[in-house]
C-alpha cells in the first residue's frame, strides 16, 4: 500500500496547534482558507476550449471561421429574401419564403449546434487512474523521458483494434477515439476539427453536422434554383441578362456564392451520407482504416451490416450525455500537489495524435490549413492554466499542467467550501460532506458519490 | 490533546488504501461496457459473485440506455425534425437511465460496499471510463464486518 508521503494525514493524526483545525487536511498549504466562490468545472476544463453563458456553450480556442459562415449564410438569405422574394412571389408562389425560411432557420440551428455543442470530449484521467495505468504498464523512471508509444489490443466483432494511449489524456483512448490537437482533446468517435463550424465534429454532434450540412445543400440549391428563375423571368422578353442583373444586384452576388458553394457542399453531404450508411467516420476513411489496404481481410467492425441500421443509429440513436460536466462545482481544494508530480509529463506539447484531418481530396471546404479567423479576447474562462487554481501549490502552477489544475480542483475536496460533489446527480451542499467527512463512521459512506469524496481525497495517496 | 484530533482518532476517518479500476470492455464494440474480471485486491473484502452480480447489473443499464429501438429512434426523429430543440428542454432516455444508475450505486454502496470499507464511484464522473472502487484500510475500532 502506498501511502502519501505527503503531509495530508499530518494534520488530522497529529494535534497540530491549529485552534481551529481546518476542515480541510491542507493546511499547511499557503492559503487560508476563506471562503470562496465556488468554482465550476469549466474554469479549469484543460482543453483549448472557451465556454461561455456559464460554461453552457462550448467552442473550440480558435473560431476558425465560423463567422464567415455565418455571415455568409445571412447575408445570402437576406439578399434573397429583399431581392428575389417580392418578384417571385408575385409571379409565382408565395410558398417560396416560406420553404427559404424554413430552411434558413434550420440551417442556422444546427450550425449554432454544431458549433456550441460538446462533440464527444473525453475527461482526462485522474492521477489515479493515470498512475494505475502505469503501472499496468509496467514503466518505471519514465519521468524524465517520454515512454515509447503503447498500444493495447482489442477484439471488436472479431476485429482487431488497436488502442492507442493518449500522452495528454493519460489513458488508452477508447476505439473510434482521437486526439484533436487545435482543442486539445480526446474527442470520441472522432470524425474531423471542422474550421467552418469551429469545432470538433464527434460522436454527440455528428448529428446536428450532418443535418446542417443536408439542409444546407437544400437551402444553396434551392436559392440558387430561385435566384435563375428570377433572372430569367426578369431576362424575358428579349430584354437580357445584363439587364436583369441591372435590376436585381443582390441577385448577382447570391448568384456567384450559391454557384460555387453548392458544388462542394453536395459534394460534402453525399460524402457523409456515404459515411453515415456505412457507419464510418471521416478520420477512419482518410486512415483507410476498414479498407484492407494492409492486405489483410479487415472489415468495419462497428457497422451493423444494414444500410438502415447504421443510419439509424448514427442520426436517430440516443442522444449520449456530455461527459466533462461543465457546469459541476469544483470542490476547492487546497494542496493540491503531488498527486500528480510523478505522472506529470512536464510539457503538455506532447501529441501523438492526428487529429484534425483535412478532408482534402473528399470534402473541398474542409481544411485545417485555413489560417483561423481572429482570436478575439475571449470573454470567459480561459480554462487552461493552472492559475484558475489558486490554492495549488506554486511550484506546480508555473507550468499549466492540465491534469494537475483538474487534479487540485477535483481531489483535495478539503476546503469547507468548495461543493464536495460535482456529480451532475447531486449538486449537494459540501459542508455536509466536510462534515460528513470529519465524523465518519465506518458506514456512513453517503456522501454524495463524486470523484472526490472529501474522505477519500483527503488522504488521496497517490498509487 | 485537542478533542478534535482525539476523536478523530478514535472515529478514524478511514484512511484510503488503494484504488481499483475496473476498465471497460470493448468486446462488443463502442457501447459502455465493463470488465467483469474480479480484481485480486478485492478477494479479501467481497465476494465474487457479488462484485460480478454488481457489474453486470451496471452493464445491463449502460446497455439499456444505448439501446437502438424503436423508442429511440422515435426520440430521435422527432429531434430531428424539431432541428434538434428538444434537447434543450426534455431529458434524454439516456439521461434518466444515467439517473437510474446514480441510484443503483448508491443502493449498492449503502448496502454492500460500505460495509466492506469500500465505495463505488459512478462511472460519469470518470467520463465512463472506469468504476473506480476506492478501498478503505480497515482500522476502525469498533465498524464494518
Amino acid at each position: 500500500m502506498k501511502n502519501c508521503e505527503y503531509q495530508q494525514i499530518d494534520p488530522q493524526a497529529l494535534p497540530t496547534p491549529t485552534p481551529t483545525p481546518p476542515p480541510h487536511h491542507g493546511n499547511d498549504s499557503d492559503k487560508k482558507e476563506e471562503p470562496k466562490r465556488p468554482r465550476r468545472k469549466w474554469e479549469v476544463f484543460p482543453g483549448k476550449n472557451r465556454f461561455y453563458c456559464e460554461g453552457r456553450i462550448i467552442v473550440a480556442r480558435q473560431s476558425g471561421v465560423l463567422p464567415l459562415t455565418l455571415g455568409l449564410i445571412l447575408v445570402t438569405s437576406g439578399l434573397f429574401f429583399i431581392f428575389d422574394c417580392p418578384f417571385l412571389v408575385k409571379h409565382l408562389t408565395s410558398c417560396i419564403p416560406v420553404i427559404g425560411g424554413v430552411l434558413f432557420v434550420f440551417v442556422v440551428i444546427t450550425l449554432l449546434q454544431t458549433s456550441f455543442t460538446d462533440p464527444g470530449i473525453l475527461p482526462r484521467a485522474t492521477p489515479d487512474e493515470a498512475a494505475d495505468i502505469e503501472k499496468q504498464i509496467d514503466n518505471t523512471g519514465n519521468t524524465s523521458y517520454r515512454p515509447p508509444p503503447r498500444t493495447k489490443e482489442v477484439l471488436i466483432n472479431q476485429q482487431v483494434v488497436k488502442l492507442k494511449y493518449c500522452f495528454t489524456c493519460k489513458m488508452f483512448r477508447p476505439p473510434r477515439t482521437s486526439h484533436c490537437s487545435l482543442c486539445d482533446n480526446c474527442v470520441e468517435r472522432f470524425d474531423h476539427h471542422c474550421p467552418w463550424v469551429g469545432n470538433c465534429v464527434g460522436k454527440r454532434n455528428y448529428r446536428f453536422f450532418y443535418t446542417f450540412i443536408v439542409s444546407l445543400s437544400f437551402l444553396t440549391a434551392f436559392i440558387f434554383g430561385c435566384v435563375t428563375t428570377h433572372l430569367a423571368l426578369r431576362a424575358q422578353g428579349g430584354k437580357g441578362l445584363v439587364f436583369a442583373l441591372q435590376e436585381s444586384p443582390g441577385s448577382a452576388v447570391e448568384l456567384v456564392i450559391c454557384f460555387f458553394s453548392v458544388w462542394s457542399i453536395l459534394g460534402l453531404s453525399g460524402f457523409h451520407t456515404y459515411l453515415v450508411a456505412s457507419n464510418l467516420t471521416t478520420n477512419e476513411d482518410i486512415k483507410g482504416s476498414w479498407s484492407g489496404k494492409s492486405g489483410e481481410d479487415v472489415t468495419n467492425p462497428y457497422s451493423h451490416k444494414n444500410i438502415f441500421i447504421n443510419c439509424c443509429s448514427v442520426l436517430c440513436g440516443p442522444m449520449p450525455p456530455s461527459l466533462i460536466d461543465r457546469r459541476g462545482f469544483l470542490p476547492t481544494d487546497d494542496s493540491a500537489q503531488t498527486g500528480g508530480t510523478d505522472i506529470e509529463v512536464p510539457t503538455l506539447a506532447t501529441k501523438s495524435e492526428i487529429n484534425v484531418c483535412t478532408q482534402g481530396t473528399k470534402g473541398l471546404l474542409e481544411s485545417a490549413t485555413l489560417p483561423p479567423l481572429l482570436s478575439t479576447s475571449c470573454p470567459q474562462g480561459k480554462p487552461q492554466t493552472a492559475h484558475t487554481c489558486p490554492d495549488s501549490s506554486p511550484a506546480v502552477n508555473s507550468d499549466p499542467s492540465p491534469e494537475l489544475s483538474m487534479g487540485c480542483g477535483a481531489r483535495h475536496a478539503a476546503s469547507s467550501q468548495g461543493d464536495a460533489s460535482p456529480s451532475r446527480h447531486t449538486k449537494a451542499c459540501s459542508k455536509k460532506s466536510k462534515r460528513a467527512a470529519l465524523h465518519i463512521p465506518n458506514t456512513a459512506f453517503d456522501i454524495p458519490v463524486s470523484p472526490t469524496s472529501p474522505d477519500a481525497a483527503s488522504f488521496a495517496p497517490l498509487h | 490533546f485537542f478533542v478534535q484530533t482525539h476523536s478523530l482518532q478514535d472515529l478514524q476517518q478511514p484512511a484510503v488504501s488503494s484504488k481499483v479500476f475496473i476498465q471497460r470492455d470493448y468486446s462488443s464494440g463502442t457501447i459502455c461496457k465493463f470488465q467483469t474480471k474480479f480484481p485480486s485486491e478485492l478477494e479479501s473484502r467481497l465476494d465474487k459473485q457479488q462484485f460480478e452480480e454488481t457489474i453486470q447489473t451496471l452493464n445491463n443499464l449502460y446497455a439499456e440506455a444505448e439501446k437502438l429501438g424503436g423508442k429511440s429512434y422515435l426520440e430521435g426523429c422527432l429531434a430531428c425534425l424539431t432541428a434538434y430543440t428538444i434537447f434543450l428542454c426534455m431529458e434524454t432516455h439516456y439521461e434518466k437511465v444515467l439517473k437510474k444508475i446514480a441510484r443503483y450505486i448508491k443502493d449498492q454502496n449503502e448496502k454492500i460496499y460500505a460495509p466492506r470499507g469500500l465505495l463505488l464511484t459512478d462511472p460519469i464522473e470518470r467520463g465512463l471510463r472506469v468504476v473506480e472502487i476506492t478501498i478503505f484500510e480497515d482500522r476502525s475500532i469498533g465498524s464494518g464486518r
